[in-house]
């Protein structure tokens, strides 16, 4: 599903992905785990497209494609979605509106017919009450005025609506309660599926209950320097990231 | 805005200026009417000031004289009737180069639309509203309009008549002419009424439009006013509009401006009793080398009375832009709630934004604020608009019509708020 080789990524003069490994299979929950400023924000936002990093080097191939030839919203229909750490506030632009306007752009992009508006009221009716998404939530502004948790929760409905391929989420479970952490994640795993491939990037262990990985793999300094299975959470909470020569954050 | 009277040596010598002096010795005399006097007057004031130059603090951005090097001569005042843009359910009258097209029949009771040239030939009474404020402090578009006074339209609602549909008042330019007309509208005490004016002409045809609306909605009168000015891309486009409330009225403008190379809309709004509420909002959408104006002056001659003035203005191209706007609270106009401001969205660095806007407060007991932001699209919400499949130019739409949503969405009746924002979009997507 998607296979990075020797990645090499800057922001400006600064190198931040410094030969980058990492291959996640088709229906595989793979996190990374890492200290702050191991560049586990930066490969999130480089895999989606986000044009202030500059791939230098490397190669990302995605479900057969060539992702870095790709613009933002192009990767977005071929199946990339990131769960933003912090979903941007974007007044004006009715929620409802908003999601409309992504799942048809990506039809479009694909070739394929714009969906209805009874048939995307009802994907609504069906995607949002379970993710405690009031019809309020859907007519007010794109994330605006809402909660930590209601942010959260409208990415997952997002991700519901839009079915990617790939789902990024970046510190998925920052900023919300326990409660907040639960709807969130039972909203993640209730999309987990043999086509579906999940990168979940997360500082600490406790996501990590809740949406249990395949795989987990640390990063430190802009690469991949250990991987193993779930248990290993477990050994980082212990010991921290100071054996990869991290300060305890 | 008023233009104090300057003393120049030379006021008529641009090119511009001796084609509307001409214009004015051509304009027929008219003996001893009040009308007549009106006229008189008005042209002595332009031909004493010229046209405004960067000197005259109100056309400090809008250099009249230098920016104006031709006048077309006057549209003949024949023309047939055109194709106006359309607002659904509205009783549309249309002014073709001037010319006043067929009234609307079905107009409901106690409305009543006349020609002006026809309300003049009977010395109709309501004419008595023009001309309140003496014609030496006229700027040069109100003073050229009120001299060459004639071609145009009254448009009077009489007191407690609620109107249902909106009434449009559609200008259309066919070629390259100079067109002046004069629109008078008043609502009566407790009336309420939806009024569109609409302005277009052809694209590569110079044409110069110079428009006055005076506008009187009396005590709790409710008078919803959208003007579309969609002129053609190389016409000049003068506005002059000038708002007298009476008490406890609401007043709500609405200004979208799409077209014109160079265009300015002066717009003059006065409380004349308290409890009274004015909205003037806007949105400008400019592209290629467009020049816009919009200079505000909102005097809150009495207390207990709120304005809220919004603009919005989007530059691409080498586009510029200017805002100016003044609240001015008089010394006795205690309990004033007035706020403005201005926002501009630059697309490319060669736009320019002027905004100037301008608090005069002489009563203590006011709450009054402007503000003033220019900025380009904020690059994080594209990204999360991008990241979720919309093509980069569908994002900026999308945000640029979200930017512009914040002043269109006052508009009250739905219908005519969809034809605007259907307007901005053409636009929008006309940029390609």
């Amino acid at each position: 599903m998607l296979d990075i080789r020797n990645l090499h990524a800057r922001i400006g003069d600064k190198e931040i992905i410094k030969g980058l490994n990492l291959t996640v299979p088709a229906g595989e929950v793979h996190a990374i785990m890492g200290p702050n400023g191991s560049g586990k924000s930066t490969l999130s936002y480089v895999l989606s497209g986000k044009e202030d990093y500059e791939v230098t080097a490397g190669s990302v191939m995605f479900d057969g494609r060539d992702l870095l030839a790709l613009t933002a919203s192009e990767r977005a229909a071929a199946g990339v979605f990131l769960a933003f750490q912090y979903p941007v506030e974007v007044p004006g632009v009715a929620n409802m509106t908003f999601l409309r306007a992504a799942l048809n752009a990506q039809r479009r992009t694909r070739g394929e017919a714009e969906i209805s508006t009874p048939d995307f009221l009802r994907l609504i009716k069906e995607k949002a009450p379970p993710l405690g998404i009031s019809q309020e939530m859907l007519r007010r502004g794109v994330n605006v005025g809402f909660s930590g948790g209601e942010k959260k929760r409208n990415e997952v409905l997002q991700m519901a609506l839009l079915e990617p391929k790939l789902c990024i989420l970046d510190e998925a479970d920052s900023g919300l309660d326990i409660d907040a952490l639960k709807v969130v994640s039972e909203g993640v795993n209730a999309l987990r599926s043999p086509e579906r491939s999940m990168l979940v990037i997360t500082h600490y262990q406790r996501l990590l209950d809740h949406i249990v990985p395949d795989v987990i793999h640390v990063m430190h300094q802009g690469r991949i320097v250990r991987t193993g299975g779930k248990e290993l959470a477990l050994e980082l909470e212990e010991t921290g990231y100071a054996a990869y020569g991290a300060d305890a954050a | 805005m008023t233009t104090e009277p300057q003393a120049d040596p030379r006021p008529v010598r641009t090119a511009a200026e001796q084609a509307f002096a001409a214009m004015l010795a051509a304009a027929p005399a008219d003996g001893s009417s009040r009308i007549g006097a009106l006229r008189r007057d008005a042209a002595a004031a332009f031909l004493r000031n010229g046209l405004p130059h960067r000197r005259v603090e109100a056309w400090h951005y809008t250099d009249l004289r230098a920016l104006l090097r031709a006048a077309p001569p006057r549209a003949p005042g024949d023309a047939a009737p055109a194709e106006a843009i359309a607002f659904p359910r509205a009783a549309r009258v249309t002014l073709t180069d001037g010319t006043v097209g067929p009234l609307p029949a079905d107009l409901p009771p106690g409305v009543s639309l006349l020609s002006l040239a026809d309300a003049i030939a009977a010395d109709h009474p309501l004419l008595d509203r023009l001309g309140a404020e003496a014609p030496d402090r006229y700027d040069a578009a109100l003073a050229l309009n009120t001299a060459l006074l004639g071609s145009g339209v009254v448009l009077h609602v009489a007191a407690g008549v609620t109107v249902e549909r909106p009434i449009q008042v559609a200008q259309v330019v066919t070629g390259g002419t100079s067109v002046f007309t004069r629109l008078l509208v008043v609502v009566e005490e407790g009336a309420s009424l939806s009024l569109i004016e609409s302005f277009e002409g052809p694209a590569g045809v110079p044409y110069l439009d110079d428009a006055v609306a005076d506008v009187f909605a009396g005590d709790g009168a409710v008078l919803d006013h959208v003007r579309v000015q969609a002129e053609g891309a190389a016409a000049t486009h003068l506005g002059t509009l000038g708002i007298e409330l009476g008490r406890a009225a609401r007043y709500d403008l609405f200004v979208l401006t799409l077209g014109a190379a160079l265009s300015r809309l002066t717009v003059r709004g006065r409380f004349g009793g308290p409890g009274s509420h004015m909205g003037v909002r806007g949105a400008s959408l400019l592209a290629g080398r467009c020049h816009a104006d919009v200079t505000l002056f909102v005097d809150h001659a009495v207390g207990g009375c709120d304005s809220r003035e919004l603009f919005k203005t989007v530059l691409a191209d080498a586009a510029r832009g200017v805002f100016q706007g003044k609240i001015l609270v008089r010394p006795d106009a205690q309990k004033t709630d007035g706020r403005m401001m201005s926002q501009a969205l630059l697309l490319s660095g060669d736009a320019e934004m002027d905004n100037k806007p301008e608090l005069e407060i002489f009563a203590d007991d006011v709450q009054c604020g402007h503000g003033a932001t220019v900025g380009a699209l904020d690059g994080k919400m594209l990204f999360y608009l991008m990241s979720r499949g919309l093509p980069q130019r569908e994002a900026e739409m999308v945000l640029i019509q979200a930017f512009v949503g914040e002043a269109v969405e006052h508009v009250a009746d739905p219908a005519v708020r969809e034809v605007l924002v259907a307007r901005m979009a053409a636009w929008l997507a006309a940029r390609g």
